[in-house]
Formats: structure tokens, sequence, C-alpha cells
């Protein structure tokens, strides 16, 4: 409603990986369309998105390849994070075999994805353990319907150290509360470097053939979640 | 034996006249009316079941020995040149009484309905036709389908205290239907309904008694037990268990299990499977095949509701005009990439058009898996956004997998946005997708810039609009093609295109129970004119709580159902006209051949 002046937009491509279950699409559900699902489906092969989010100096259009976790969709992982400017590798902090299998990801980002990805390491379902109640009293998901305990089984520390030494961002978020989940985007949105800004605008181009065809289609597209999601989307 | 039972009913009756007949097919008016209808010549003859059949059946309570019928037949004309339903394909009429048929079928309502018929049942049959079937005062006794919703809740968590192992064994048994598959080395790999491990020595027994059979070189394709019927598929190492108390042919069955077993090929080929059962028989296959079960059970309750697609093996168009489909394929066509192998446009289940090679086409059970993939399950509607799966689609090639771009087309644009049109029916979504097929991995974003140069020029030229409304409106209303005629609801298959229409099921057949009821009826219809060596090429029913008729040519099929008053005669001339129209209506209702480039 306050945008008079258009800003300069670019696009950042972005793919979400991790094991199965960890919450991958939870976590795009609620950063695209601020809903979240309790049972959801595992998802087959991959499912491709945009959401915008608007920083004060520019607008960044994320385009997320929000990949399957099974097993059987791993060799299909190469062609999504290929051209990927960032990448948000998901575990489970109730579960310890997730953050192994996010370090495997990590180490192949490392060696196989663009040399100056940015990666951001995520630590999801922060609502299952104890310190969420008192993390902020503001969230909607103070429900009190989890006072079973503390299923946390990934310490902070670890992942953050692990993070610190690999130089990921580090956040643990919810995706059933929405605590963190804009706030891992608008980090990436600001780590992404302006130089890598600028060509991602010329790779985006070259990847849709008829770029100016898309672009139109898409604004019709977003309209509807655009304005549905801006108070989801601080950045 | 039937003589007796029909004198002992009439000593119970009152004397109500008039008396009707319990046989539909000696009712006088039937016989009077027949000559107008096209299903004449019809010839009445008695025809003679092997006795010992019926025998077979005498088990209790709703199930028992019904009536025996008066049946009429007469020899099929093998008339292959008049491919004309007009030129008279009724080679027979009969009526029957079903417990005549082989043991295998064992079908159940049909029976369940004949056998005692109340003087209040009496006194409404002498009323009008337009007594709707499975009316709820027809039935004072409960059946087995009121609690049919129940019949899709999952069984209690382990967990709660408040269910014991045996009162969720007990839950278990009460399903009507289950599906499991075992390897072939013993081990469970799905089953519908319970976790594997409540189950687990249940399956043990079912895969001993398989195995014992197996190893005997004489393989077991199924047994009854009660009111139950065991069916099984094997194939290569695995065995496909289906346990019905539905009443299905053992064929229908056995196209369920395949359909399942599609399944698994779609998710992993064939190679991958035998792949991985040649290297190691004890493979537990519940990790490659992680994820599929939602796609295996939203399969299988699809059964379980009853299913025409399933049952015919074809599919359900989205009715358009001829130039409107005419529109849609040809923008289709011209937006193609050459990465394109399949296109398929989708409106709410239903087919609105398809762009092809000329050298293939696409067979019904692949689509089968795609539309349960898209429209049943969960995972890729819920999903929002665009998706790229890769699938095996087993008919077309079972060694390799293909890659399938979906996207749900949004309510965009102002062409759809008509507040009056919304609030005519706010339940039917009129949900529009966009499935593009290719060979090749890589290909997304082709396929995702062809959807949108396809979806805008469909906004643009109103096709869009058209085809949501179309959907909206539903499927044709009995009342709008055959007024008057008091059927009930009626499926129509086109054998040449293998697709299907049918009635509205919205006034009649919303509940699940009485879809199952109407869907049963239709199982019954098909596996009597679909038995081996069955030559029926009309057959009508009759029963306590509805009517039906099948009518088989070698155009089409049709069947229907109306309520327990109709008449034959107003049966017929009620189905004539809806076949009348189905052929009028033809190019609207069916896809002749597609887009082919
Ligand atoms: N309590 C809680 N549950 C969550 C959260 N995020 C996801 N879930 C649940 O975890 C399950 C799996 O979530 P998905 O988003 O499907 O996980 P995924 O990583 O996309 O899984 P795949 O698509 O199979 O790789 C679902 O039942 C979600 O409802 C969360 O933040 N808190
Ligand atoms: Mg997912």
């Amino acid at each position: 409603m306050s945008e008079s002046a258009p800003k300069p937009s670019s696009s950042v491509k972005l793919v979400l990986l991790g094991e199965a279950a960890v919450g991958k699409s939870s976590l795009v559900l609620r950063f695209v369309n601020n809903d979240f699902q309790e049972n959801k489906e595992p998802t087959i092969g991959a499912a491709f998105l945009t959401q915008k989010c608007n920083l004060p100096s520019r607008t960044i259009k994320f385009e997320i390849w929000d990949t399957a976790g099974q097993e059987r969709f791993a060799s299909l992982a190469p062609m999504y994070y290929r051209n990927a400017q960032a990448a948000l590798v998901v575990y489970d902090l109730t579960k310890p075999t997730s953050l192994v299998k996010a370090k495997h990801w990590v180490a192949e980002l490392q060696r196989q994805a663009s040399p100056g990805i940015v990666i951001a390491l995520v630590g999801n379902k922060l609502d299952l353990t104890s310190d969420s109640k008192t993390a902020d009293s503001d969230e909607e998901g103070a429900d009190g319907e989890d006072d079973s305990g503390d299923a946390r089984k990934v310490s902070t520390e670890e992942a953050k150290a692990y993070a610190e030494e690999e130089s990921l961002l580090f956040f643990e978020t919810s995706a059933k509360t929405g605590h963190n989940v804009s706030e891992v985007f608008t980090a990436i949105a600001n780590a992404i470097p302006e130089t890598s800004l600028k060509s991602a605008r010329g790779a985006g181009a070259s990847n849709t053939a008829a770029g100016r065809a898309s672009e139109e289609q898409r604004v019709n597209l977003g309209n509807a979640r655009e304005s549905g999601s801006k108070d989801n989307c601080a950045c | 034996m039937g003589q007796d039972r029909q004198a002992a009913e009439a000593e119970e009756r009152p004397p109500l006249p008039p008396r009707p007949s319990t046989s539909a097919s000696v009712d006088p008016k039937n016989l009077q009316a027949q000559a107008t209808t096209a299903v004449t010549p019809l010839e009445i003859q008695t025809l003679s079941f092997p006795d010992g059949s019926r025998g077979t059946f005498s088990t209790p309570g709703a199930r028992a020995v019904s009536n025996p019928m008066d049946s009429g037949s007469s020899t099929p004309r093998r008339d292959k040149d008049s491919a004309s339903p007009d030129n008279d394909d009724a080679a027979s009429v009969t009526s029957f009484a079903p417990t005549m048929r082989p043991a295998a079928d064992i079908a159940s309502l049909l029976a369940g309905g004949l056998p005692k018929r109340s003087p209040a049942w009496n006194l409404l049959r002498t009323q009008s036709s337009n007594v709707h079937p499975f009316e709820k005062s027809q039935s004072g006794t409960p059946d087995k389908f009121d609690d049919f919703a129940r019949e899709f809740e999952a069984l209690p968590e382990d967990s709660g205290e408040q269910y014991g192992d045996e009162e969720r064994l007990a839950i278990w048994k009460s399903k009507l239907k289950h599906y499991m598959i075992i390897s072939a080395a013993g081990k469970p790999i799905w089953s519908r309904h319970g976790d594997l491990a409540l189950i687990n020595s249940s399956i043990g027994v079912i895969h001993t008694i398989i195995s014992f059979y197996e190893g005997a070189k004489n393989p077991l394709q199924g047994f009854t037990a009660g009111q139950t019927r065991f069916f099984v598929l094997t194939q290569g190492s695995l065995y496909f268990v289906a346990i019905s108390k539905l009443g299905e042919s053992d064929s229908q069955l056995r196209f369920q299990l395949e359909a399942l077993y599609m399944q698994i090929l779609s998710t992993l080929t064939l190679p991958t499977l035998t792949h991985i059962f040649a290297n190691r028989p004890s493979s537990d296959l519940r990790k490659p095949l992680q994820g599929t079960e939602s796609l295996l059970s939203s399969l299988a309750d699809n059964f379980t509701k009853g299913s025409p697609t399933a049952l015919l093996g074809s599919l359900e168009c989205l009715k358009l005009r001829k130039s409107q489909r005419h529109t849609i394929n040809n923008t289709f066509l011209k937006h193609r990439t050459d990465k394109l192998l399949y296109g398929l446009i989708v409106a709410d289940g239903k087919l609105v058009s398809v762009i092809r090679p000329r050298r293939h086409s696409l067979h019904p059970s692949d689509l089968q898996l795609i539309f349960n993939m898209l429209f049943e399950a969960e995972g890729v509607r819920g999903g929002g956004g665009e998706n790229w799966i890769p699938l095996c689609l087993p008919a077309f090639n079972n060694r390799g997998y293909l890659y399938m771009y979906v996207s749900f087309l949004d309510e965009e644009g102002p062409d759809v946005k008509v507040p009056g049109q919304e609030q005519a029916s706010p339940t039917a979504p009129g949900e529009v997708a966009m499935v593009l097929i290719s060979a090749e991995k890589e290909s997304f974003f082709e396929l995702q810039q062809m959807r949108r140069d396809v979806a805008q020029q469909l906004a643009k030229s109103g096709s869009l609009a058209i085809i949501r409304a179309a959907a909206r409106a539903g499927r044709p209303r009995v009342e709008g093609i055959a007024p008057g005629s008091h059927i009930s609801h009626f499926l129509f298959k086109s054998r040449a295109n293998v697709q299907y229409c049918m009635g509205s099921l919205d006034a009649l057949f919303a509940d699940l129970d009485e879809r199952r009821k109407l869907m049963t009826i239709y199982h019954e219809l098909h596996a009597s004119v679909h038995a081996k060596l069955a030559h029926l090429k009309v057959l009508h029913s009759t029963r306590q709580d509805a009517t039906a008729l099948a009518w088989i040519t070698p155009v089409f099929e049709f069947y229907c159902v109306a309520g327990p008053n109709m008449s034959r005669a107003m049966m017929t001339q009620g189905a004539n006209k809806i076949i009348q129209w189905a052929k009028k209506e033809e190019e609207r209702l069916f896809i002749i051949g597609g887009g082919v480039f």
C-alpha cells in the first residue's frame, strides 16, 4: 500500500535440503502463505514456489526449490542446487540423525554448488522444546498443548558451533508458530552479495526462455499472496 | 425350495390386493410396455441354471437364499456390422436372482435385499415409481453401511490407555475392506488399516497360507470365509491381498490389486523392484517405498468408496462444446515445447484436454495413477506452487522415469470472479491443473514456460472461464436428460474412447454410504455382464430397495439404477433416452482423439 516508488528488484534462487519430515515444506508454506498444516504429506520430487521479500533498499524475489527429503530422490538434488545462490539446510532439533544428514548436505553443497552460495542451517520444530515458551511471549503458538516436556535432542550450542565453523547462518525456527521463519529469509536476502544479485538477474532470464512474458504472468499470480503475506515477511 | 418359501411368505402376508409379483419379469405391465422401446424384441424364457449354484448360498441373515426368479434370454445376436445401438443391440434380456451366480461373485446386497418383503414394502411398491433407491424407511434393519464413513478412520493410537490391543484388533477386523502387500519372504510391506506391529500375526497367517499353495505349485487365487472374500495377486516377489466384505467379483478385486502394483512400479520402476529382491529376497521394501503409502491408501480408499473409473477401466471427461475443446486443444498444441511428451488439462479430476505424439496414446491405468496423485492424495495439491515429479508410468514404459510438471491454475483475473456463480456451488472448487510430462529431467523451466503461455492464452480467450464454469456446473442431472424417467443414476461408457460419463451424485448419493450402495449395484451388474461365460447383453435386476439395468453393446456399456418401484418398461424407456442423449452429445462428453502432434 505504501509502496510508491518502485524499488530495484532482483531474484534469488534458493534451495531447501534436509532429511525427510524435518519441515522443509512447512517452512516454505509459512513463508509463502503464512500457513501451517499439522499433517503435511511428504513432498514427491520437488516443488517450486516464489515469494517476494521487501528490503529497505530493494525487493528480493525468492525462487524456491523445496526438495523431497526421501532417500530415493537424493540423486536429483544437484539439479536443484546447481544454480542456487542460497540454500536452507534444515534439521529437526528433536531428531539427532537429521543433523547428521544436514551436515552431509552442507558438505555436498560446499563441494558441488556455486562457490558463493549462502547457506543457512535451520533447526526446526522449536515449538516442541521447553525454551519455545519463554522465547517470545507474543507468538501465537504459546498454546501449551505441548506441555509434555522438552523434546529437544540437539542443543543450540552444538549446532551453533558447527554453523560458525562452516560459516553458515544459523537459526532455530518453528514452522508451526512462525517463530524466526521470516527472519531466516531476511537474513539470507541480506547476506547475498550485491554483485551476485546483479548477475542473478541475467541468469534468471536465461533460464526461463522468454523472460518478459513470464514476468507479466508472475505479477498476476502473486497478487493474492503478496497482500496476505506482507506482515509475514518483515524484511 | 423356493416354492415353499414363497408359499410361506404368502401366508405371512396380509391379503393386500393387488399383490405384486415377487418377480419383476412376469409383471404383466412390463410385458405390455416392452414394444415401445429399443430393447425389443424381448422374449421371456426360463433359464435353466444349474441347481447346485443356488445351494451354495445358504448363508444366514440378510444373505438368505432369495426367491427364484423367472429369467428371460435369447441367443445374442452377433451383428458386428451394425455398430449403432439403434439397430437393436438388445440381443437378450434377463432378470435374475443374483444368488444364481457362481460362487466367485459372492454378491451381496442384491441378494440381501430380496428375501423378506414386508407388507409396508408391498404397499410402497404399489405406489409410484419415484421412490428413490435405498430410502431409509424401507430397510428397517441397520445395514453394514450405516457406519461407512468410519471405514476410513484410522485405528486409535497405540499409546492411548483407552484402547488395548484387543479393542484395536476388533476395530481392525470390523473394516469392510483390507488391502495388504507382503513380500514373498514374508515381510509385511503395507496394509491399508492398522499398524504393521498390531496385525503382524494376521499377516503371518495370510502369508503362510499363500506360501503353502505357492510351494505346492498350485498358487492360491482366493477363498471365501463367511461373507468375506480373500483374493490374492502374485507379482514377482510380492503378494497383494484384498479382503473384502463388499461383494466385488474376483476380476474386480484383481483390477484393484493390479492398480496397487502399478503404483509401486510407478514409484520404483520394474528393474529397480526386481533388482531389490534379486539381491536380497528378504529386503524390506518399506524404505524404498517411503512416501508412497499415502498414494496406495488413497487408491485403496477410492476403490472402497466405489470408483466408476476403476470399475469401467476408463476416464471421465469434462463436458464441453466441441468448438470450445477444439480451441483449448489448439492453444495447448500451439505453445507446445519440444521437450513435451504428453500434456493434460484436468479439472476436478475430469479430463479437459490431452495432447500427445501420434505414436503414443495414454493408458487409462497410467492416468488413474496421475489423477490419484493429484486429486485424491493431499501431497501435491496441498503443497502449493509448481511441482516437478519423477514418476514411472508402467503401462507406457515400466523401465524408466518420466518427469511430470504439475501446476494448479490459481483463480486469477476477473474472468471467474462472478459472485453469483460462486454461491451457486460453493462446494465445487473447479480446480484446474495443467500436467506436462517429459522424458527429460532437466526440462522443468521449458515446461514452466509452456504452462505460462498456455494459461495466459486460455485466460485471455475465455477458455479458462469456460472450463471452470463447466467444472462448477458438475455432472449432468438425469432429470435434465430424461425428464420424468425416475432413473436415479447412470453410467455410460464409450468403449471406443475408453471414457465414461455419469449422472450427478449430488442429490441422492451425496453420502458415502449411499454412494457405496449405488456402486455395489454397479459392481454386481458389471460382474454379471462380464462373467466369462455370460452372453448377457441386457440385464434387468430388481431388489427390495432398487432396480437396475445393464446394457452392453460393442459401442457402449450402460448401467443405471432407479427406485424399487420402477417397472422394467419405464426403466428401459428412460435408459433409451439417456443413451440417445449420450449419442447426441458424444463429442461434448468425450475427447475423441485429442490433440495430436
Ligand atoms: N511441531 C512442529 N511440527 C512441524 C513443524 N514443521 C513441520 N512439522 C510437521 O512435521 C511433518 C513433516 O513436515 P514437512 O514440512 O512435510 O517436512 P518435509 O521436510 O517437507 O518432508 P519431505 O517433503 O518428506 O522431505 C508434518 O507433519 C508437519 O506438520 C514445526 O515447526 N513444529
Ligand atoms: Mg516436503
